[in-house]
């Protein structure tokens, strides 16, 4: 079944006081989750991640195009019941201890009193805040915080939960904890839908990836396949300082760095580059298939974007 | 429905750990230090004095924090993004806004009951006993939670679609302008033809606070009739509802920053 | 987004409702207080006090007092009210709080020294107001005017009075030529209509302000029609002296070449000749301030202006 689907979910706003000016955050996005995957939405900064799970969340209405989470309108309160949501740079009142604002938001999700009181304890102990349990939210670091932002987001047990950056403002300890959670999430086969930068993070959790860039979607794939894949290349590393004539014909890209050369050749053409090797008499130290891993598919759809106009030409 | 409670209790809650109450001490202090002075150089007139500056002094601090909680509640809310994770939840919008507004109702309700009993303590230390003519000065004190309750609905309105500041700007010049709202409604009735439809529009509705003071008259133990008392709230009523469907028809449309 | 269409529409109607409920309660609140009580109308009393708390705002309060005596006065006045008392200290109010308003004087010499019910009959307190005015005022000539106005009117008539104030008058600069000739008429004590008739008019030519100026044409329509009765009933005595008989209508004296017409009065309705010689309006309730033409036992209505 699929959990999150997005048909031509587009997003431009107005910005300026007298006369408004069109600012695109989010070209026509179709992106489909199944359930019980963790999917990753990267991208850089200002690139329209956040805007997308405004969009999905209500927050913002659309200027087009709509979505769906578990089959459903996101505006149905049926929805709304079964996800959970922790913003970027999440912020609570000021004046509720941790343990008060989750009694809050289990209210508010319908949780049945007997049950709320034992899944709190549960869960402030699950994120690391058992301690500070009775402390006023506005006593907190910006980490705490961000503890209390994923206890609320799962609290009230969603099938879907959505993450904005999860990770930030955390500690090492922290972002593994944040890890092991996710993991847990997915064991119980939840859908879970994370946007971050750090695509270790992504590489480590995901089942799929999608890049995003200047609101726009430069891809989607599964990670397991975009890290194993050979990329129908070669890497050829040899001593010397200089590279042959011969492999620029081969389209090969060449790096020199003092004794060594290294030259990436497409995979038909290794037979061709080791003759030259041969014949120029330089000793061979490796040849290796080049593995893609997710940075340099992550590298090459952004920088793809940024010169679209002079590769069309 | 029972979101709106939930939503209301925690807004009472915020407000009062707020130290929204503190502002009770100053108006002790200013009411307990005017009733003795009242008491010692005044003879005759302390009664009239005490219910004159006591139940202004109620209806301006209640003003006050009318306004600053009032603003507060969905405009910072919005600016500080605790919205996002309660608009995540099965909320609906205008759950959320007639929750604010129950909240603050009841925080002003509360804020006003101890003022009033303040009130009434400086007369029994002026007076030394109540008497039947004391009873008007709680239909004053129940026009001051009508106006109270407006002006908490413009808040609601105003910060559904404006910055804090500029919030408070209006619903502090709507209340002044509404002290004089029949006036204004004379003044329209002067005009002739185009001016005439709009002054005549402005002056309806601009909330009417003119009728709910009559704290002049209660002071000088004047009776207010049952049939401006039956006004008076069914024009709180309808005042308040219409500005609260005003701020859902705009929240429902708005986009969190 | 269907929830939210439904909120929309239930949201609406409410408002939509609400605010028919409140204008409506508001009606019946207006309603119920249109017997505002002296002290509701002032607000505050003494001029002295409003002053002080006016917080340096006394362009501003000037303003809501100047309307509220100018709603007091034109717009429940008019309809029947026979209560002056209020448009004294209104006016008191206004000018100390801004005592350049010269259309406040003007109000007080036309409204608060005539006798009911034409105004409060408070000539004194009018002299005051105006002689106030020409303190702060001393380059104005319309409050010389308004003041002679107001001696003019006096009953009985104070000729010196009025000539001394027209003749301060003159000597402001710039003063209207006018107020020389009424100096002059007061102190000979001219023919009363032609004197009436402009100050009337002075009245009018001195202000804007529309109840002023309707006020000054309701007084030229009576001089009008006082005048054209005294010679209408000069006309049928000389008749009667001359034929011993009275006339039984106009047609009779227009055979005799002593009317060119029915005599018509300022609306163009004709005068009424009555049996005993008498001439009556037509219709009496249109003319106010005028003391001839009247049926016996007319009792005049409060002034209209039109
Ligand atoms: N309220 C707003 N008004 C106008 N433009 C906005 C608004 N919110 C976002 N944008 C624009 O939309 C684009 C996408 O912003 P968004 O916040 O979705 O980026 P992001 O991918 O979350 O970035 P980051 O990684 O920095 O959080 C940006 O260009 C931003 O300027
Ligand atoms: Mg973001």
């Amino acid at each position: 079944m699929i959990a999150i689907e997005t048909i031509h979910l587009e997003k431009t706003y107005a910005v300026g006081f007298w006369r408004k000016k069109p600012r695109v955050a989010l070209r026509p996005l179709n992106l489909t989750v199944e359930e019980g995957e963790v999917f990753g939405f990267l991208g850089p900064n200002g690139a329209g991640k956040t805007t997308t799970l405004k969009l999905l969340m209500g927050l913002v209405s659309p200027t087009g195009g709509t979505a769906r989470i578990l089959g459903k309108n996101i505006y149905e309160a049926e929805v709304k019941a079964q996800i959970g949501f922790l913003p970027e740079q999440p912020y609570f009142y000021d004046y509720l201890t941790a343990k008060e604002l989750l009694e809050y938001y289990a209210q508010l999700s319908g949780m049945q009193p007997k049950e709320r009181s034992q899944k709190i304890d549960a869960m402030l102990e699950r994120v690391g805040l058992k301690d500070a349990a009775r402390l006023q939210l506005r006593k907190f670091s910006k980490g705490m915080l961000q503890r209390v932002g994923l206890a609320q987001a799962i609290l009230h047990d969603p099938k879907v939960v959505f993450l904005d950056e999860p990770m930030s403002g955390l500690d090492p300890m922290g972002r593994r904890e944040v890890r092991d959670l996710i993991e847990e999430l997915k064991q119980q086969g939840k859908t879970v839908f994370f946007s971050t930068h750090i695509l270790s993070d992504a590489e480590a959790l995901c089942d799929r990836v999608a890049v995003i860039h200047q609101g726009e979607l430069r891809g989607v794939g599964r990670v397991a396949e975009l890290t194993s894949s050979v990329a129908g290349k070669v890497e050829l590393i040899w001593n010397g300082s200089a590279v042959p004539a011969g492999f620029s014909a081969l389209g090969a890209e060449c790096y020199t760095s003092g004794e060594r050369a290294r030259a990436v050749v497409a995979d038909v053409q290794q037979e061709a580059a080791l003759e030259i090797l041969r014949r120029e008499r330089l000793r061979l130290i490796s040849l290796t298939p080049v593995r893609s891993s997710l940075e340099e598919y992550y590298l090459q759809k952004v920088n793809s974007a940024v010169k679209p106009a002079g590769v069309a030409q | 429905m029972s979101r709106v409670v939930y939503i209301a209790a925690n807004t009472f809650r915020e407000a009062v750990r707020d130290r929204v109450l503190y502002n009770l001490i100053a108006f002790a202090v200013l009411l307990s230090g005017a009733a003795i002075l009242v008491g010692q150089i005044s003879i005759d007139i302390e009664r009239l004095v005490v219910v004159n500056l006591g139940l202004t002094a109620v209806s301006l601090f209640g003003v006050v924090i009318a306004i600053f909680i009032g603003i507060g509640l969905v405009s910072k809310e919005m600016e500080k993004r605790t919205l996002y994770t309660v608009l995540s939840r099965p909320v609906r919008r205008w759950e959320f806004i007639v929750g604010k507004f129950f909240g603050l109702a009841g925080t002003l309700l509360v804020n006003t009951f101890f003022m009033a009993v303040g009130v009434f303590a400086a007369l029994l230390y002026v007076s030394h006993k109540f008497q039947s003519s004391d009873a008007w000065i709680l239909v004053a004190l129940f026009f001051i939670v009508l106006q109270l309750l407006i002006l908490c609905s413009l808040a609601l309105l105003f910060s559904s679609f404006s910055s804090p500041l500029l919030s408070a700007v209006f619903a502090f010049s709507l209340f002044v302008i509404g002290s004089f709202a029949e006036d204004l409604r004379l003044f329209a009735r002067m005009t002739r033809g185009l001016t005439h439809g709009l002054a005549a529009t402005a002056a309806y509705l601009v909330p009417n606070f003119s009728a709910l003071n009559v704290i002049g008259q209660v002071a000088h133990e004047q009776p207010i009739s049952w049939h401006l008392i039956a006004c008076n709230t069914a024009y709180a009523l309808a005042y308040s509802t219409m500005a609260i469907c005003g701020a859902v028809l705009i929240f429902e449309r708005r986009n969190l920053k | 987004m269907s929830g939210s269409r439904k909120v929309t529409a239930a949201a609406s109607v409410l408002l939509l409702l609400s605010l028919a409920g409140s204008v409506l309660l508001l009606r019946r609140l207006d309603q119920a207080r249109t017997t505002a009580t002296p002290e509701e109308v002032l607000y505050l009393n003494s001029p002295k006090w409003v002053k002080r708390l006016s917080l340096g705002y006394d362009g501003l309060l000037a303003d809501i007092y100047w309307t509220r005596a100018v709603q007091y006065f034109g717009g429940r006045h008019v309809v029947g009210a026979k209560d002056y008392r209020l448009l004294y200290p209104l006016l008191e109010i206004t000018t100390a709080l801004d005592p350049k308003l010269i259309v406040a004087y003007q109000f007080g010499a036309n409204f608060v020294a005539p006798n009911p019910p034409e105004g409060a009959g408070m000539p004194d307190k009018a002299v005051a107001l105006v002689e106030y005015g020409i303190r702060n005022n001393p380059d104005n000539w319309k409050l010389y005017y308004e003041l002679g106005f107001i001696y003019y009117y006096m009953k009985p008539t104070d000729y010196g009075k009025a000539a001394e104030a027209f003749e301060r008058g003159t000597k402001v600069p710039n003063a209207h030529p006018f107020l020389r000739v009424l100096a002059a008429q007061m102190a000979q004590h001219a023919g009363e209509i032609e004197t009436s008739r402009m100050l009337w008019q002075a009245a009018y030519a001195t202000t804007q302000e529309e109840l002023l100026r309707k006020n000054a044409v309701a007084h030229l329509r009576a001089l009008k029609v006082d005048e054209d009765i005294t010679g209408l009933e000069t006309m049928v005595a000389r008749y009667r002296e001359q034929t011993g008989v009275l006339p039984s209508n106009f047609n009779v004296l227009i055979g005799e070449g002593m009317l060119l017409g029915v005599p018509v009065d300022p609306d163009g309705k004709p005068y009424k000749l009555m049996p005993d010689g008498r001439i009556e309006l037509r219709s009496p309730e249109d003319f106010s301030f005028v003391v001839k033409g009247l049926p016996p036992g007319y009792v005049p209505g409060p002034p209209k202006f039109h």
